[in-house]
């Protein structure tokens, strides 16, 4: 699927949602749980997660591809994980920040 | 994108938290999210382009700017400081438009071409009504504009800085944790809705799920009671805030509250005594953070965390002492750098205007179109230097410079110097005509002690090169600033140019 920037999307077998930060151009086989991603407001296909697609999604974590050009933010939590042409997204590390305001 | 996913976020997870609160009145995130939604249907059942509020803080502040957010229209935040023809000008850039004011506004306002006038009671009782809350069909488009804010206007006529929804909710991803905050936290938030604090503030807060507490009109007593009364964890204020509150716990002998974890600063020139003072005064675990930023690049840029405040608070090295002066590093995401007038990067430990760049900068004003210039570079109009550990250093509005016989001096360095003597509570310095050096260095002194100008003079003198000891000082009362803390160095100038 084509994405941009601010695109809501959710997983079709674990109750995942995610928000589009940075995505390159073209064509992106987005998944959860091992099955695509849809949009947020398409009705789920329902089905089980796969076994090697488990490890869960963390509210207000943000997922990153391994050339850092596609950016998720995920606003809802589920069981499955994320991967984009069946390479798992990773974790963005958040470096700790004071309190500025 | 859009500010108000962050809500949505915040009350999915933490629902029954208390989001903010006001005197009595208090707003969970769940009712506040059902409450945006109710200001969004109301909104969009008038003619209104923007939703704008009149008024001190209150839950009405974060529930008109989520509605906005929600209803697809910028929020406006004005200076209910501002009358009369600054006011009517302000509004007439915004109709039409709904405006939430106080009850005597609402009558002075009522009955304008394109305004839909709306008590802040009246819009509370929207937000708490029983309307079931809307489905969430808010747009996601990144450039949607969030908020128009109007720069303070110390230098000419206000300008509508204008923050994307993408700028907004990039600041928040790149500088706040979701959900960091403890469920006992509690944000003490002071500054005032129309200034980019405040906004940052509130989405900050939420996102991290820290209680708001507002206090509506600062006082320096106001707030030490707030803070021991509701637990405050966290306060931003701005330096002549900073300035009271060391001035109130001095006169009285009170303590400072306890509860308080992290105190930051921004908005203007700390003066370093002011810091080491608050640095004795408070606790020495209260973590103290300089926030540096525009309203252009939707708040904060860089920090000075707490790491280094206390690294250079008790350090001999003067090096590292001078950090404490400074604003410390860019963000994650926001990169500085230092050019010259050609636009020209300059070596470390030079001066000139500092530059921005990263996702949360805007640079853009209504009516004006974008100020980004190649690459996405937002030229401050701030002068400043990096030293050779990335610390940055800024020295104020370049248009403040002083051109004196053809060099640059700096208002900011000369004050640092007049503020670290024992005499000297407050001053200001300003370029003023001169016949031989087309300008020459003027000072306005507000005292604490006894001292005289030629004392004043030798004392810059021994500090700095003789170009930069004011050739005029003048003893006032006080120094005008404006509400939110800005020295208006235009009426010094004026006022010390023309009594030659």
């Amino acid at each position: 699927m084509e994405l941009k920037a601010g695109s809501r999307l959710k997983s079709g077998v674990c109750d995942t949602q995610v928000m589009v930060i940075a995505t390159p151009d073209g064509d992106l086989e987005l998944t959860c749980g091992g099955a695509p991603l849809v949009d947020v407001t398409a009705d789920a296909p329902g089905g089980d997660v796969a076994a090697d697609h488990k490890n869960g999604t963390q509210i207000g974590k943000r997922y990153v591809n391994e050339a850092g050009d596609l950016e998720l933010l995920c606003t809802k939590p589920g069981e499955g994980s994320l991967a984009v042409a069946g390479a798992a997204l990773t974790l963005k590390e958040a470096k700790a920040l004071p309190s500025s305001d | 994108m859009n500010v108000m996913m962050l809500l949505e976020m915040a009350s999915g997870a933490m629902g029954d938290r208390v989001a903010v609160q006001c005197d009595d009145d208090h707003f969970s995130h769940a009712d506040l999210y059902a409450g945006a939604g109710r200001v969004a249907e109301f909104v969009r059942g008038t003619s209104a382009e923007h939703l704008a509020i009149l008024d001190t803080s209150s839950p009405a502040v974060p529930l008109a700017l989520f509605g906005a957010g929600w209803a697809g229209m910028p929020f406006v935040p004005l200076n209910y400081r501002l009358t009369g023809a600054e006011l009517d000008a302000l509004i007439e850039r915004i109709t039409p438009a709904v405006l939430v004011t106080d009850a005597e506004r609402a009558k002075e306002l009522a009955g304008r071409d394109g305004l839909e006038v709306i008590t802040r009671e009246d819009f509370l009782a929207i937000a708490r009504g029983d309307a079931a809350t809307p489905e969430s069909d808010w747009s996601m488009e990144p450039e949607d504009i969030a908020i128009l804010l109007f720069t303070s206007g110390t230098t000419g006529a206000p300008k509508a800085a204008v923050l994307r929804h993408r700028h907004m909710v990039s600041y928040i991803l790149g500088s706040v944790e979701f959900m960091a905050a403890a469920e006992e936290d509690a944000a003490l938030v002071c500054v005032p809705p129309y200034h980019v604090a405040g906004m940052a503030a509130v989405l900050s807060s939420i996102y991290a799920g820290r209680r708001i507490v507002q206090l509506p009109n600062f006082t320096a007593d106001g707030w030490l009671d707030v803070a021991h009364k509701a637990g405050i964890t966290n306060a931003f204020v701005v330096p002549t805030m900073l300035q009271r509150i060391v001035a109130e716990l001095e006169e009285t002998g009170g303590a400072a509250p306890t509860s308080i974890r992290a105190l930051a600063y921004g908005g203007g020139k700390m003066p370093l005594p002011v810091i080491d003072r608050a640095m004795s005064l408070f606790p020495p675990t209260v973590d103290f953070t300089n926030a540096y930023g525009l309203t252009e690049t939707s708040s904060t840029i860089a920090v000075l965390g707490p790491d280094d405040h206390r690294v250079a608070a008790f350090n001999d090295d003067p090096e590292v002492k001078r950090r404490l002066g400074s604003a410390g590093k860019p963000l994650p995401g926001v990169e500085v750098e230092i050019r010259d007038d050609d636009g020209k990067p300059v070596s470390v430990g030079e001066r000139g205007e500092i530059w921005v760049r990263g996702e949360q900068v805007s640079g853009e004003y209504l009516g004006r179109g974008s100020q980004l210039v190649e690459g996405g570079w937002f030229p401050t109009n701030d002068g400043g230097f990096l030293d050779e550990d990335g610390y940055l250093f800024v020295l104020g509005r370049i248009d403040d410079v002083i051109v004196r016989g053809g060099e640059n001096l700096s208002p900011g360095e000369i004050e640092d110097v007049l503020h670290e003597h024992a005499a000297v509570a407050d001053c200001a310095v300003v370029g003023v005509p001169d016949e031989q050096w087309g300008e020459a260095v003027a000072a306005a002194i507000v005292l604490k002690g006894e001292v005289t100008a030629e004392e004043l003079q030798a004392w810059v003198k021994q500090h700095l090169r003789s170009s930069r000891v004011p050739e005029r000082i003048e003893f006032w009362d006080e120094l005008p600033y404006n509400e939110t803390g800005k020295l208006l160095r235009r009426k010094v100038r004026e006022a010390l140019g023309t009594e030659a």
